[in-house]
């Protein structure tokens, strides 16, 4: 076995050991050891990625001495991997550009406790992607939730309090639902493990066996999955968690948090039930249906709310909704669009995010929406920032919202009756959200010149200042240089099957 | 950039490229008008007072019909699932699906295998042991989760203490939340009837706690249930002697420490089997006579970490709840 296929075993594993080792650690070292330790997951994950780009082939990865539906198991291919490496990638960034604000928000004794939730939160992801194991799956699932529920806490007052609350409800009942569904399929296949499972599902779907079970356990899952990712009418939760949790944290759970329960319902899609018998059952449907729904009410929340940071939550709603439009339509080309999305969202989302601080710390640290009047040239590179995020949700060509747009109508296209829900809702979605981002983006270059605020250039925050700078680079290469990013989700869906 | 071109001018906010171009007005700089604001809040207040202090007969009604959409919505969702268990396999029916080949080898080899008499445990801590470190780490998190909420800084704590001084008051002349704080920081109750039965309890519950993980490999049990009686075992002696007895030997270092080095060394030990078996190679690690109590390799160890953890854990939950750290 060649030793760069260790690296995914050793990520999950180097990111669960380093959130032990940083409950002991002093804040600094937690710190400079979860900074270290992503880095370095990030690089594992891109050597990986040009490993598997190389040899075309996924493999399976023995967790212990005994073989697959016995032990566990974890498996890679080029989406697993490029996946990891992109989520470490933002998680990266949404750290360092929050990391100012969390001194201010949060305890100084309790940032190591961050910093273990940061480290448990990515094993965590890692291990969503990579498993090839329904119960791994679930444990991780937890330890998601979780982690999540700590990083919308950590910041206390009234309000997170109260949306952790909210969050931990919902999400527990969406890891109730998949638990219920993991039983059934046991029940139904008796096995845990991915292609087992599948393979199971394909005899018993061929021979007309346990169809209304079948039918009961994918809706569980995919009822579980989308609570805890804010499919439109179960996201009830988000404004708030999203809204009032410091930064990194709003960032994390919008662009990574999210994603991952996505990036698993793609792979019991593909993995478990197999594609086929998903696209047959009418569950998809209904998928596309709130998918659509989402697009339209989420952004109709937004153009309400006056609290910007509200307002970037509501438009995730409606973003979410296009990732499950996208599995709705049931084609191969609606699931490499929804993949793409899934990049394309979590790039400006939490670009979105780390801009809209920068706006209201030099508005006096208010978020409404007459207070922005004239941000933008009180934080440049936060007005810039937030331009280029606004631009890029709207979907104008050269950052990345467009080509995940365009790939969304290239895929409903030609499709006999979805095409025209779709592309319908897909312009009307496209003018709301440009009523909302660009009414912000307009407010926030309102020439005002009020002596009170403060001025911050990028010599004051050279932290803030490169991570807005990657994160724009981010969205403008996912944006102009596409074609390598479909070819490889293609590729890696292809491993999947 | 030069500071006078039309670019810097724009970009600093001075100029608008705009303007004498295309025919347009400038917006007007943003004034909130006092009497705008005013109405504003007076709106607001009116809302308040709809929500929360008049009987509000719309609100009301929408409240009736959530909850009767929600009860229906309920024994819809449990009509569904009883109708799918009434399809599931018939419960001990020999041919179901789930006795097949996994079980059949859990069952046959676990013994040779693992070294474990008690399949359970084998199943959890050798053939997936990845799934119970992630168990372990979900305790562990949750801890971490409830040090986040519950913990009280130094200040705070320093605050309380300033406020209430020891005995100033009688106990029944105090509000109620002099009292929770006077609860928080002086213990103990001095019970003698509990004391005298802690005393004679404690030693043997913790005993048998370590009885039941030690022998986790050989009869039932194993570390999550002797975690748990030890931490029963812990709570119990804090409520009868107070924390000034416990904190002689549990701190909130103590529970840092051994949860860290618990942890570590699962993590540590598990890696490297991990390591050996995707790589083929032997691990080393004799397996013992099955039965005896050094037996069945990692197993023991890993049993007593889990342990550790589970009790560490229990003990924290219930401190930190009751006075919001160690």
């Amino acid at each position: 076995m060649n030793f760069v296929q260790n690296f995914p075993f050793f990520s999950i594993v180097l990111s669960m050991f380093s959130g032990t080792i940083s409950s002991v650690l002093p804040e600094k070292a937690a710190k400079i050891l979860n900074t270290v330790l992503i880095s370095l997951v990030g690089l594992m994950s891109g050597i990986l990625l040009v490993y598997l780009m190389e040899t075309g082939e996924p493999y399976v990865y023995w967790m212990g001495h005994f073989p697959a539906p016995w032990g566990n198991e974890i498996r890679a291919g080029v989406l697993e991997a490029g996946m990891a490496l992109f989520f470490c990638i933002i998680m990266l960034l949404s750290i360092m550009g929050g990391r100012k604000k969390l001194f201010g928000e949060v305890e100084y004794s309790k940032h190591n406790l961050y910093y273990i939730l940061v480290n448990l939160l990515l094993s965590s992801l890692l291990a969503l992607v990579y498993t090839n194991d329904l119960f791994t799956a679930y444990v991780f699932v937890e330890i998601n939730t979780i982690s999540a529920c700590g990083l919308i806490m950590i910041r206390q007052n009234g309000r997170t309090i109260e949306a952790a609350v909210r969050y931990m409800i919902m999400s527990l009942l969406g890891s109730g639902l998949f638990l219920i569904s993991l039983c059934m399929i046991y029940d139904l296949t008796g096995h845990l493990l991915m292609s087992n499972i599948k393979e199971s599902v394909a005899v018993l779907a061929a021979q007309g066996e346990y169809r209304v079970p079948l039918m009961v356990t994918i809706g569980l899952m995919c009822a579980g999955l989308a609570i805890k990712s804010a499919l439109f009418p179960f996201h009830s939760w988000l404004p708030d968690a999203y809204g009032y949790s410091t930064v990194s944290s709003a960032a994390i759970l919008s662009s990574l948090v999210s994603k991952g329960y996505i990036f698993l319902l793609i792979k019991i899609i593909y993995r478990v039930i197999g594609f086929d018998i998903v696209m047959q059952s009418r569950i998809i449907d209904i998928l596309f249906i709130f998918g659509l729904m989402g697009m339209v009410f989420g952004s109709l929340s937004a153009i309400r709310e006056s609290d910007i940071r509200r307002m970037i939550a509501f438009s995730s709603v409606a973003q979410i909704g296009y990732i499950y439009m996208g599995f709705g339509l049931g084609t191969e080309a609606g699931m490499t669009a929804s993949v793409f999305h899934i990049l394309s969202h979590a790039a400006t989302k939490s670009l979105l995010f780390i801009a809209a601080i920068g706006l209201t710390d030099v508005s006096g640290g208010s978020r409404q929406f007459f207070d922005l009047t004239g941000a933008g040239y009180r934080n440049k590179m936060a007005g810039v920032a937030f331009t280029v995020g606004s631009l890029s949700m709207v979907g104008v060509p050269m950052f990345s919202g467009f080509v995940s747009k365009l790939l969304f109508a290239e895929a409903a296209i030609g499709h006999t009756y979805k095409m025209l829900p779709a592309v319908m809702v897909l312009a009307l979605s496209t003018i709301l959200n440009a009523i909302y981002f660009m009414k912000t983006v307009l407010r926030i270059y309102v020439p005002e010149h009020k002596a009170d605020y403060e001025v911050i250039t990028a010599k004051d925050e050279k932290e803030y200042a490169v991570t807005v700078a990657c994160f724009i680079l981010l969205n403008i290469a996912l944006g102009m240089f596409s074609q390598p990013v479909q070819s490889w989700i293609h590729a890696g869906l292809a491993m999947f099957g | 950039m030069k500071k006078n071109s039309a670019f810097a001018r724009w970009f600093y906010g001075e100029k608008d490229t705009l303007l004498d171009r295309v025919e347009m007005k400038p917006q007007p700089e943003y004034q909130r008008k006092e009497s705008d604001y005013q109405k504003l809040l007076e709106k607001r207040r009116q809302l308040f007072a709809q929500i929360y202090d008049e009987p509000n007969r719309k609100l009301k009604a929408f409240g009736l019909m959530y909850r009767i959409a929600a009860i229906i919505f309920c024994l819809m969702l449990i009509f569904i699932m009883l109708m799918t268990v009434s399809w599931l396999p018939e419960n001990g029916n020999p041919d179901n699906p789930v006795n097949n080949e996994v079980s059949a080898r859990y069952i046959e080899n676990g013994l040779q295998e693992t070294g474990a008499v008690n399949i359970v445990t084998g199943m959890i801590l050798d053939y997936r042991a990845f799934d119970t470190f992630g168990e372990s780490n979900v305790l562990f998190i949750a801890t971490v989760t409830v040090l986040i909420l519950l913990r009280l800084d130094p200040e705070k704590k320093a605050k309380i203490k300033k406020k209430i001084p020891l005995y100033q008051k009688p106990l029944d002349e105090m509000t109620v939340e002099e009292a929770e704080a006077h609860d928080r920081v002086y213990e103990p109750k001095n019970d003698l009837i509990l004391q005298k039965v802690a005393g004679f309890l404690v030693p043997i519950i913790i005993i048998f706690g370590i009885y039941v993980i030690l022998n986790g490999h050989i009869s039932p049990g194993g570390g999550f249930s002797g975690g748990a009686i030890i931490g029963a075992g812990l709570i119990l002696y804090l409520n009868a002697f107070g924390f000034e007895k416990t904190e002689r030997f549990f701190t909130e270092k103590t529970y840092k420490w051994t949860c860290f080095g618990a942890l570590s060394f699962y993590c540590i030990a598990k890696s490297y089997s991990f390591y050996t078996g995707a790589n083929h190679l032997e691990s080393g690690i004799p397996l013992g006579t099955p039965g005896a109590i050094l037996s069945s390799g990692l197993i023991l160890p890993l049993n007593i970490c889990v342990g550790l953890v589970v009790a560490c854990t229990m003990y924290a939950f219930y401190v930190l709840f009751r006075k919001g750290g160690f």
